[in-house]
């Protein structure tokens, strides 16, 4: 059974061309794909209709095994899969680390206790315990994406979905991104215009064309 | 606009780590009621005697609060800036026993006297409220506001500000250098107006899209609509005694005012 399918998905904002027209794609557990293409193709449009931040015009979204239409249905998707976005600073609301690692957590009902043990525990996973107490604006843009990553992480995913991840990264930040999400057990889709990156985390994957996507030979 | 925020000064304490003073230890809810308490019986006062105590009493609670004096008195002088005009007419709107007479229009006693209450309310309350207050984060603010009970969504919102006035100051200064860039000098002309309209729309909808991507970021952690703060406080020795101590003094304030009633 795939983790997430998607079956002829259409997609056209309002009063533009439509950017998705019958892209299909499957993604098994502990499977690593990226997904590839110019800018404003509709990649990251993609990742949100796989969540149901947008819905298709026509199409299947099918995740952990069932159709899923309603935000309901959605809402579940959501805490099994984590998506971390192309702007740290649209991920990062909440005024403290610790307190926006734990929004997750609280969300899916843990008590105040295990929230902060999971924040301890995810920010020393990825040794970032020295950021726990700072104010979330006041970190650097390396900082501020691999806070995003622990905040994502800290709801224990069974996927991720990573729009850009090397995006305002320096060279030592994104290897140690690298490192990072080659230890992760969880499937990936990535979108990256960073070849090398996409080498190291998703060699093979999909090209994003006229609406539809192509698996890549490799 | 971009002068009032340079970095130091988004708060009044000039950086998380100073602890000079004691008031920045104390519980923030504390704080923060008896910055309440404390404004509430000033404004009943009127007392000159007991006016010119409570601020002597909020002076008092300066070098407490670690606050650096001068930048506080500027702020406090700009708050002035905005009464200074209704302490200066006072003295001739208000009826009474003329004191001197300037283009034909009285001044009184009695309105001078109202004035000069004013004024020290005004400056006792916003020195008291600088320091019990302004020495502490947004952050920790909101959180303490929260746990005294106010309404969750007014929290919400200077949660949101706090955390987003960076990144809007930000995408308003990289517009502005953009426009520099591009030769842009700002003058009493159609074209500088229509320009900041511009950069104002930009910015309205940049915050707009901006706002949608990060309700889409919080759906995918699972919110519900509801938030969950994680921060406790607690109420120490020291923290008890200073409410005693600031309470003793709000009480002693209204003893001056009422000491004719009581004899």
């Amino acid at each position: 059974m795939p983790l997430l399918e998607l079956r002829d998905i259409s997609f056209a904002y309002p009063a533009h061309a439509p950017v998705l027209e019958g892209a299909n794609l499957t993604i098994h557990a502990g499977e690593r794909l990226s997904i590839v293409g110019p800018n404003g193709v509709g990649k990251s449009t993609l990742l949100k209709i796989a969540v149901g931040l947008l819905r298709p015009s026509s199409g299947q979204v099918l995740a952990f095994g069932q159709e899923r239409r309603t935000e309901t249905e959605f809402a579940e998707v959501r805490r099994r899969i984590g998506y971390v976005f192309q702007d740290p600073d649209d991920q990062l609301f909440c005024p403290t680390v610790a307190e926006d690692i734990a929004f997750g957590p609280l969300n899916l009902g843990k008590s105040r206790d295990e929230a902060l043990a999971i924040v301890d525990d995810i920010l020393q996973q990825l040794h970032l315990t020295h950021l726990r107490d700072r104010i979330t604006h006041r970190l650097s843009g390396g900082e501020k994406r691999l806070v995003t990553l622990a905040t994502v992480l800290a709801m224990e995913p069974e996927m991720l979905l990573l729009d850009e991840p090397t995006n305002a990264l320096d060279v030592e930040n994104e290897a140690r991104l690298i490192e990072i999400l080659q230890n992760l057990p969880q499937a990936i889709l990535l979108i990256s215009h960073n070849p090398e990156f996409s080498a190291k985390i998703a060699p093979r994957g999909y090209g994003l064309r006229a609406g539809k996507l192509e698996r890549l030979a490799g | 606009m971009s002068d009032r925020l340079t970095n130091p000064e988004k708060t009044l304490r000039i950086g998380p780590m100073m602890t000079m003073g004691h008031i920045p230890d104390l519980d923030p809810r504390m704080r923060i009621v008896l910055a309440a308490l404390f404004a509430v019986v000033v404004i009943s006062l009127s007392d000159l005697i007991a006016l010119c105590l409570a601020v002597l009493v909020a002076v008092t609670l300066l070098p407490l609060s670690g606050l650096p004096a001068k930048r506080t008195f500027k702020r406090m002088a700009a708050m002035d800036g905005f009464i200074i005009f209704t302490l200066i007419l006072l003295p001739f709107s208000v009826a009474g026993t003329p004191m001197f007479t300037f283009l034909g229009f009285d001044a009184s006693w009695e309105g001078l006297r109202q004035a000069v209450e004013i004024a020290l309310t005004a400056n006792a309350v916003i020195l008291a409220l600088m320091c019990l207050v302004g020495s502490m984060e947004p952050v920790t603010m909101g959180h303490a506001l929260h746990a005294l009970r106010m309404p969750e969504q007014l929290v919400q919102l200077l949660m949101f500000t706090t955390r987003y006035i960076e990144t809007l100051r930000e995408e308003y200064m990289r517009l502005r250098a953009a426009m520099k860039m591009r030769g842009f000098r700002p003058g009493t002309n159609w074209h500088t107006y229509r320009s900041f309209g511009y950069l104002v729309g930009m910015m309205l909808v940049r915050a707009l899209e901006r706002s949608e991507r990060v309700l889409g970021a919080m759906k995918c952690r699972g919110f519900m609509g509801r938030f969950v703060l994680l921060e406790q406080f607690r109420m120490t020795d020291r923290d008890w005694l200073f409410a005693a101590l600031m309470t003793a003094a709000s009480v002693f304030l209204l003893v001056v005012q009422f000491r004719h009633a009581f004899a």
